[in-house]
């Protein structure tokens, strides 16, 4: 909220920020401010570190996997270093799946013809929260991870492993042990995605 | 006499009490021996002086005093014994049966409870701790961010309640038949605003299990708290009128004009206190013991002056706590800041386990008044109009509140208006000259009773019940479960990510003020950024030596990692079959077992017990052995380690954190893992193999800045001790590590290490990832374990 950092963002970048995302004018400001009060070497981009000193994404259980969905991968889809620092057209588009859906959403993001909120791209967004090696499958391995994460200490390693080979039983319908994406679609399609993996943004 | 005494001595537990009014039958008897005993000519040999005497009403008043409270406490401890109770039944149930019980034994004995609920020793020394546990225990931003929806329940509601409830309660005395005509209207008034004081405590530990959302619980929370400040300031209000003969309007209108000055009053008051508070405690570097000492004595010095001006004292010492919290906690040591807990906590429930239990006692023993009519009609107006006024205050407030109250959530409210202690407490120390002055008492006991009994016990099948049908358990998957819990968590990530505030304006100004100006002044160290930071590592590094020294590696992944290599091979094997008890378990385990959403977690939803942060610990424990493991397999041997130990950390693989490090610091030929990870020496659980085993490093090189060695308590202890906001609560720097971390050691934590470790980051600029950028005290030489 301060006017220091609001100077340091053009207004064009407001405006391609807007049609990127779907952000309105003073969410992107108050962002920005957040941005800018994380972003302590003052260069424009927040490292990992920069998230990792927010105390209460060290207690969260993903806190981890949430910092990493920040930092986008290489341009191929092979496994390459991620790159470390994010920037606040990169934090932005990633806040934007988190936009509460609205029924006449006009904006696209560069890859594909949806908005950046739309359920695929939320549920998109969940699914890469367990898929590290982005082969676009979550094994078994990747769910246990991910169980482990969520779970206290009281599930012995025979339960858990049983609990992702019911999971993955659950899901899978091509039979590979893995769930895919459109599989992962599919077993949720029940669930009020939209709902669940929104933020209202404040003014 | 003498006999009777002694046999009732040798009964145990509750009859103590009867004891020590048994014995004050005798003061006459032990002044006789007194009398004899000055006898100014004493004969040696005479013997009707006694070597042994009994000097009782010298010792009466503590004696008694500390015994009730004594059993009060029995009383807490029996409860706990059997932990299944305290689930069904709230605390103010069996604290209250108890008192009856006692009352009983009293009555059958034909004594009299002793007369220390007094006005005076009610509200200067027991109402005091009460409010001073709650307003300390208050979680302060989500305090903040329901304000405006607390302020209405707790101010409107009580007002409407009151309101409410005295002008019906005034239509009924006019009928003739029940035959309370004499009650006037503000004498209706008074007694309307004794049982409009509402308090949750019990309400907040069903809702915790039952999951009801987060807002609900800081809303119930604020209101009890301002419920009790408003209640007293109605109260006192209609004490006064009700004194007066004419009510004239122009009386009304000052008065309620007086309430606002009241409330606002004990506000700033409080404020101002909470200010001074705080600057004096960043002086007490030198003198750690007389910390608490201060923070009570202002507390207890704001509500006494605000008593002298008749302002509203509990708001002053409620607001008082509030803000000198936040300044305090960041000034005192942490043995200072856990002393303070502690004591806030015991003293308070100490306070209101004895309300309780007079109650109880005073409900057998005292003339009751009881009229039919007047009182049924208190008890359903009671309830009626808290009902309506919960469901007409949410449909105005709803609209403006970011998350809306859903039916359930009404209900919670509603039926959660449990009445407590200060009606109690109020009823009982109203003034004699109000005429039906009995008649209120049996009212407000019943209404108590009812309360407490009925709508405690049956409150949370009720919202089982209700729950239930809400969500159809049985047909959701494990899948849909599991799967909503991340994006949950994912959720309350982001969340805090972006800082989200309701009503940011005037918090971001507070907060630049707060950081500019204010923080200089009341903090003695002021590295805002780098306290949380150091402090947060500190908790982490703890942890992680504590957990892996204790537990044999259930946090940690190793033991799992050896089961997962196999599983995997028979994974690719046939499917299993699950029973549908199988997945029935399954769902019961991870309900019970995932972490719920760290706002849920906080720990202000239990009144009686003192936070705790297990699961933040456990989290935290749990990233320090994936990153120690990554770091470890960064640098190690080859592709089986590194396989392996990537299974559980969270970050990407071979994104090594050990590309950060500037190479000098992986200098060691043999291979040692580097400096900067100093944690103590792992026990590994024996499944691993050997290779995993880290050569490390004992901790005493972080000796240069104070030889205190720290050594770890019993985990419960630690636990009630970590504040919210550090995330941590000792140094912890083993001088001792390659054997277990004693259990139950004391704690030593000196307290020039507080500024040590918060100087340190800044030197580590060099490091980046703040996990690992472990306070590098000394150069340092390897050595092998």
């Amino acid at each position: 909220m301060g006017s220091r950092a609001s100077s340091l963002l053009r207004e064009e970048d407001i405006e391609e920020i807007k049609k990127e995302t779907g952000f309105s004018h003073s969410q992107i400001t108050r962002l920005y401010s957040r941005f800018h009060s994380l972003d302590k070497g003052e260069n424009g981009a927040l490292s990992r570190e920069d998230f990792q000193r927010i105390p209460e994404l060290a207690i969260n259980p993903l806190g981890d996997r949430i910092i990493n969905a920040f930092f986008p991968e290489g341009t191929n889809k092979k496994y390459t270093a991620r790159e470390d620092q994010v920037n606040f057209r990169g934090f932005m588009r990633t806040l934007a799946h988190f936009r509460p859906v609205e029924d006449n959403e006009k904006n696209k993001d560069l890859t594909s013809g949806e908005p950046l909120n739309s359920r695929t791209n939320k549920l998109h967004f969940a699914f890469q929260l367990y898929d590290l090696d982005r082969d676009d499958k979550i094994s078994r391995d990747e769910l246990l991870q991910v169980l482990r994460m969520m779970v206290g200490v009281n599930i012995s390693d025979e339960q858990l492993g049983s609990i992702a080979d019911r999971t993955i039983q659950e899901a899978d319908t091509n039979g590979d042990m893995c769930i895919s994406f459109s599989e992962f679609t599919k077993v949720l399609e029940k669930v009020d995605v939209e709902q669940k993996m929104s933020i209202r943004f404040l003014h | 006499m003498r006999t009777r005494g002694s046999e009732t001595i040798s009964k145990a537990g509750t009859d103590q009490s009867g004891v020590a009014l048994v014995i004050n039958r005798e003061p006459k008897l032990s002044q006789e021996f007194q009398v004899e005993d000055t006898d100014p000519d004493p004969d040696p040999g005479e013997t009707t002086q006694a070597v042994f005497t009994l000097n009782y009403p010298r010792i009466q008043i503590p004696f008694e005093i500390t015994l009730w409270v004594l059993l009060a406490s029995f009383a807490k401890i029996g409860f706990h014994v059997y932990h299944k109770i305290t689930v069904w039944v709230p605390e103010s149930c069996l604290l209250i049966s108890i008192g009856l019980i006692v009352g009983g034994i009293m009555h059958s004995l034909h004594e009299k409870p002793p007369a220390v609920l007094t006005s005076n020793a009610f509200f200067l020394y027991m109402l005091p701790p009460i409010v001073l546990d709650s307003g300390y225990f208050m979680p302060t931003r989500p305090f903040f961010e329901n304000f405006g929806t607390v302020l209405w329940f707790a101010v409107v509601g009580t007002l409407w309640n009151s309101i409410g409830i005295g002008i019906s309660l005034f239509a009924i005395c006019q009928i003739e038949v029940f035959g309370v005509q004499d009650i006037t209207l503000q004498e209706n008034f008074l007694f309307a605003s004794i049982i409009s004081a509402v308090e949750p405590v019990a309400v907040l530990t069903v809702f915790e299990d039952i999951s009801v959302h987060e807002q609900l619980y800081i809303v119930v929370f604020g209101e009890c708290l301002f419920n009790d400040a408003v209640t007293v300031v109605l109260y006192n209000l209609f004490n006064h009128v009700a004194a007066l003969e004419v009510v004239e309007a122009g009386d009304v209108f000052l008065d309620i004009g007086r309430f606002f000055v009241v409330g606002l009053g004990g506000t700033i008051f409080g404020a101002l206190f909470g200010f001074v508070t705080a600057f004096t405690t960043r002086f007490t570097g030198k003198v750690r013991e007389i910390e608490p000492l201060i923070i009570f004595l202002y507390s207890y010095l704001a509500y006494l002056i605000a008593e002298l001006f008749a302002i509203s004292s509990i708001m002053a010492i409620v607001i008082c706590a509030l803000t000198m919290k936040y300044y305090v906690e960041e000034n005192v040591s942490q043995r200072s800041c856990t002393t303070i807990r502690h004591v806030i906590k015991m003293v308070g429930s100490v306070s209101e386990t004895l309300i309780f239990f007079f109650l109880g006692v005073v409900t057998i023993t005292t003339e009751h008044e009881w009229n039919w009519g007047y009182i049924l009609f208190a008890l359903l107006f009671a309830l009626l109009w808290r009902g309506l006024g919960i469901l007409v205050l949410t449909q105005i407030i709803n609209p403006f509140r970011t998350i809306p109250f859903n039916f359930k959530d009404q209900f919670g409210l509603a039926y959660g208006g449990l009445r407590g202690a200060v009606s109690f407490a109020l009823a009982f120390t109203l003034p004699d000259n109000i005429g039906r002055k009995d008649l209120f008492i049996t009212g407000t006991i019943v209404v108590i009773i009812f309360t407490v009994f009925i709508q405690g016990i049956t409150i949370r099948p009720l919202l089982k019940l209700m729950n239930v049908r809400k969500t159809n358990r049985n047909q959701e998957t494990i899948n849909d479960e599991i799967h909503k819990r991340l994006m949950e968590h994912t959720v309350a990530g982001i969340e805090d990510l972006c800082g989200q505030w309701s009503h940011y304006y005037w918090k971001d100004k507070f907060m630049k003020f707060n950081n500019r100006i204010l923080r200089k002044i009341l903090i003695r160290d002021n590295h805002p950024e780098s306290s949380i930071v150091a402090l947060y590592k500190k908790l982490e590094l703890q942890n992680a030596m504590e957990v892996l020294d204790q537990m044999s590696g259930d946090i940690s992944a190793a033991p799992s990692l050896i089961s997962l290599h196999e599983e995997r091979k028979n994974a690719s094997k046939s499917r299993k079959k699950f029973l549908s008890s199988d997945v029935t378990n399954m769902h019961e385990l991870l309900s019970k077992n995932m972490y719920k959403i760290r706002h849920r977690t906080v720990s202000y939803t239990n009144k009686h017990t003192l936070p705790d942060d297990i699961t933040a610990r456990e989290i935290l424990m749990r990233r320090h052995t994936s990153l120690r493991r990554s770091l470890r397999a960064g640098s190690f041997h080859g592709t089986n380690a590194a396989k392996m130990s990537q299974k559980y950390f969270s970050l990407p693989m071979g994104r090594s954190l050990n590309s950060r490090f500037p190479p000098r610091r992986l200098v060691h030929a043999d291979g040692d893992i580097e400096s900067e990870i100093n944690y103590s020496s792992i026990r590994h659980p024996q499944r691993v193999s050997s290779k995993a085993v880290m050569p490390l490093r004992p901790l005493n090189t972080l000796k240069e800045v104070a030889s205190s060695v720290n050594t770890v308590d019993g985990q419960n202890e630690e636990q009630r001790g970590c504040r919210r906001s550090h995330l941590g609560s000792n140094v912890s720097r083993s001088g001792h590590l390659t054997s277990h971390l004693p259990h139950g050691s004391s704690r030593n934590c000196s307290d020039g290490d507080h500024d040590a470790w918060v100087e340190e980051p800044q030197n580590n600029s060099d490091v980046q990832h703040p996990l690992m950028r472990r306070p590098h005290w000394l150069p340092q030489k390897p050595h092998d374990k």
